[in-house]
């Protein structure tokens, strides 16, 4: 891996930084108009070895999320040299073809633009994370940036929920920068969540300003700046059974999992639910 | 308290009007609530019938002066001077009035919770009354919540206490607050000399004892050998003042000259070797990476002759070595003083009989060296701690990685749910989403996808990355809205709304929610309603309940217009908490 890294020069701001890029098809060929893939790309590179340049130790690794796979395409820190970002075009391109040959069949149906697999980009983020905390006590400090635009999919909801909670517990803030139509429920959550920055430009040209003002900060800088904040979280939910997104539902009251519906069993954990005792269905909760 | 005093006391005493009055003489009779004087001549005009509620303050003369006075004065300046023809008929008057007062006093405080706590069905004990007391005195919510509850007669005490055992047991169990420390000036060996005579006189009272025994064992040892078997205590003290006598004069000579003459006066002189002992030990407890040199000098007692670095006049070292042990330094006392005082009371005995304080300190340092004789992990743990201190990290195994701790928040927070403002923000896009199709088949967006990277990487990165203007634009649009969030939500990002409310409106929100709760349980509890007294229950629940609800519309209309979409909001789930009780109980049928 990375060659162990001198304690002297390990400062508080070195970080390491993973980068998920939403590479979903369908959703820029949507945004075509407004915003192309390449401009998008042109800026996350500038970005990216501005990254590299602020500090000698900084790392970035970039990964693609498709619509059905997820791969690392870029690792600052593997070969001899630090490498500029420009080197992950290639793989890009690669990642994209097997994207497609791994999609089902030629979707000539194009009704509403699907999402991508953020919860398994997420996972793999935080999977790398884990390995360089055990790689030694001295590291830089990780953060995830999501630079996404899909619209989220009630189907990951739970995948995409314990990857928060476990980089809420590794303290590895989750910071969102969505440059879709629409916001995005998981992503507000998961920058609520985990103490990260939630942003969605107003001027999508001006894409490399935002990432360079709000995103480019590193963790220990963070305590004296002041970030945008969103007005509001939403905290809806998705049903376990469904996937609808819900605001008001039932909850097993054993393993908390969600439904639109009264059910007799709960299909997380099994245990069964009992008669309701009065008229007024207290069993309905209404969640925040 | 006034159980074991007498209910009525009867005197026999003058009225005066003031100290030289010769007074008129009569009964005085006192009550728990009142006293009153009736004059011996009827046709007197004094006549008095006073309670102990205006009487503030009582004040009396000394035993043994000509007049045995009592003065009764009121909040208002007004007095009433009593003289008894005994001082011992005073002394009862005066405790009785004393605690006549003291009872008043609470009464005026204690009333209303009296009359609140009715003991109805409950054999409550006067111990079980007085924690409530006092845990609803402490505690201003729990206070308000009682009196709008039990007192408004919806719910009965028992209920409302029912669910908070665990908050009277915790408050029966707590310990007493402070204590007092032992005091810091070490015992003067300035005794009081009498001019005139040769007489020094020494003054000890049981604090000082405690902590002579506690400064120095010898003493103590020789204390529980000696009393009461060789002297009295009153020698023991006479000969141990002498020996402060001695060393206060620093004449050394001479108090190696007594210590021969006199075997017990020797004991106090001499150094002392528990105190070696104990030093001792203590330096071996220090932390083992700290190189100390340790040697004889450690014990505080033996000690070069220049003491502690404070030069002393050459001529006067030169003594022989036989009176060394009777040399005394100043320092080492100091030392051993101030850790004493900062040990701070290790014994609770009473300090009346100095045998028993002799003895409850002599155990205690007995168990501590018991404790450290058979402690076999106390070398174990000193080899710990000198691993810890001495570790070199690049040797060491690679630890866990650090994790955040299970943050279980306080529902408070997520009080004023911010979920209708996202709402809001969210409305207009939410049916943008379905907005956006996609027309494209997908290996046409696959193959659009493949081109812009091609792009990118045939041509390079664009120059400039961004056009000025367009970054110009960007920064301030987000300095804006930066600032705009900090003018609304505050500098911290979790301030909620509750803060930016006046303060009284705030309480009253706060105090309604845990009032609902209250109600909302006691509700729940009494689900399914099968007797008549669970119905009677549950509609006194239902109106008081019914109650809130205008008061909630009235706070909200009473907020500045400003925050008044929010604070409808938060009142919002109160409200419909209220109409789903109604509900329930009407769909109970």
């Amino acid at each position: 891996m990375s060659p162990p890294v001198p304690s002297k020069i390990l400062t508080d701001d070195v970080s390491l930084l993973m980068v998920l890029i939403d590479s979903n098809p369908h959703f820029w060929s949507s945004i075509k108009p407004h915003f192309s893939f390449s401009k998008f790309l042109s800026h996350v590179l500038a970005f990216l070895n501005s990254i590299l340049l602020l500090n000698q130790l900084n790392q970035v690794v970039v990964i693609a999320t498709g619509i059905n796979s997820c791969g690392y395409v870029f690792d600052s820190s593997s070969g001899s040299v630090s490498q500029r970002a420009e080197s992950l075009l290639p793989k890009l391109e690669e990642f994209a073809e097997n994207d497609e040959s791994l999609s089902e069949r030629d979707d000539d149906s194009g009704n509403g633009v699907g999402s991508s697999l953020l919860s398994g980009s997420l996972s793999m983020a935080l999977c790398y994370i884990q390995r360089v905390f055990r790689s030694g006590p001295l590291h830089p400090q990780p953060r995830i940036i999501c630079l996404h635009g899909s619209p989220d999919g009630p189907g990951q909801y739970v995948a995409i929920m314990n990857s928060i909670f476990s980089a809420q517990r590794s303290m590895v803030p989750i910071d969102s920068c969505v440059i879709g139509i629409q916001h995005s429920a998981f992503l507000q959550q998961a920058s609520y969540i985990t103490g990260g920055v939630y942003l969605k430009p107003q001027q999508l040209d001006g894409l490399f300003q935002y990432l360079a003002t709000v995103f480019a900060t590193d963790l220990h800088s963070r305590n004296f700046l002041q970030l945008p904040k969103p007005v509001g979280v939403d905290f809806r939910a998705s049903c376990f059974c469904h996937k609808n997104t819900i605001d008001m539902g039932f909850i097993c009251s054993v393993c908390l999992s969600i439904f639109c519906k009264h059910q007799k069993k709960c299909s997380t954990c099994g245990s069964i639910f009992g008669q309701a005792q009065t008229r007024d269905p207290s069993a309905s909760q209404q969640r925040k | 308290m006034a159980d074991k005093q007498q209910q009525v006391v009867v005197k026999r005493a003058r009225h005066k009007s003031s100290v030289k009055d010769p007074g008129t003489p009569g009964v005085l009779k006192m009550t728990k609530d009142r006293f009153t004087f009736m004059a011996n001549d009827p046709s007197s005009p004094v006549k008095l019938n006073v309670e102990f509620r205006t009487i503030k303050g009582h004040k009396f003369t000394k035993d043994g002066t000509k007049q045995a006075l009592l003065n009764l004065t009121q909040d208002q300046g007004g007095n009433y001077i009593f003289e008894f023809e005994n001082f011992p008929d005073r002394n009862v008057c005066k405790d009785f009035v004393a605690s006549a007062i003291a009872l008043s006093g609470e009464a005026g405080r204690t009333v209303p919770e009296k009359s609140a706590v009715p003991i109805q069905d409950e054999q409550l004990s006067a111990a079980e009354m007085e924690r409530r007391i006092k845990l609803l005195q402490e505690d201003s919510d729990l206070q308000k919540l009682h009196k709008q509850f039990v007192i408004g007669g919806i719910l009965s005490e028992a209920e409302f206490w029912a669910t908070r055992k665990k908050l009277l047991e915790q408050n029966y169990s707590r310990r007493p607050k402070q204590r007092v420390a032992l005091k810091n000036d070490m015992w003067s060996t300035k005794p009081l000399a009498d001019g005139q005579s040769n007489r020094v006189t020494f003054n000890l009272t049981p604090e000082i004892i405690l902590q002579i025994f506690a400064e120095k064992p010898a003493v103590r040892q020789a204390y529980l050998n000696f009393v009461p078997n060789k002297m009295t205590e009153k020698e023991f003290w006479t000969k141990y003042s002498r020996a402060e006598y001695l060393h206060s004069t620093k004449n050394v000579i001479a108090a190696a000259a007594e210590a021969a003459e006199d075997e017990e006066l020797a004991v106090f002189l001499k150094q002392d070797d528990m105190l070696v002992n104990e030093a001792r030990k203590k330096i071996r407890q220090v932390d083992p990476t700290l190189d100390m040199e340790a040697d004889e000098g450690d014990d505080y007692m033996h000690l070069p002759i220049q003491d502690h670095g404070l030069p002393r006049n050459d001529n006067k070292d030169v003594l022989d070595s036989q009176y060394e042990p009777y040399r005394r330094s100043f320092s080492q006392h100091l030392n051993q003083h101030a850790a004493v005082v900062l040990q701070g009371r290790v014994i609770d005995v009473e300090l009346g009989d100095t045998r028993s304080v002799a003895e409850a300190l002599a155990r205690t340092k007995h168990a501590e060296l018991a404790k450290d004789a058979s402690d076999v992990y106390l070398d174990k743990e000193r080899l710990e701690r000198i691993s810890r201190m001495t570790e070199i990290e690049d040797l060491q195994a690679p630890r866990d990685p650090a994790v955040a701790p299970l943050s279980i928040k306080d529902p408070r927070d997520y009080f004023d749910s911010q979920q209708a403002n996202a709402f809001s923000t969210l409305g207009d896009t939410v049916s943008g989403a379905k907005q956006l199709k996609c027309s494209v088949s997908t290996r046409e967006a696959y193959c659009s996808l493949k081109e812009c990277i091609s792009e990118i990487k045939f041509q390079g990165l664009t120059e400039p990355t961004i056009n000025s203007e367009v970054a110009f634009k960007v920064l301030n649009g987000l300095a804006q809205n930066i600032s705009s969030n900090k003018y609304h939500l505050g500098r911290n990002p979790n301030e909620s709304i509750l803060d930016s409310l006046p303060k009284i409106t705030r309480e009253e929100l706060l105090l309604h929610w845990s009032s609902i709760q209250e109600l909302l349980k006691h509700f729940w509890s009494s689900y399914p309603i099968t007797t008549k007294y669970l119905l009677t229950k549950a509609t006194k629940l239902k109106d008081a309940m019914s109650q809130i609800y205008p008061k909630l519309q009235e706070i909200k209309e009473s907020v500045q217009s400003d925050l008044r979409h929010q604070v409808s909001l938060l009142v919002q789930p109160m409200l419909q908490s209220s109409v789903f009780m109604d509900q329930a109980f009407c769909c109970r049928l």
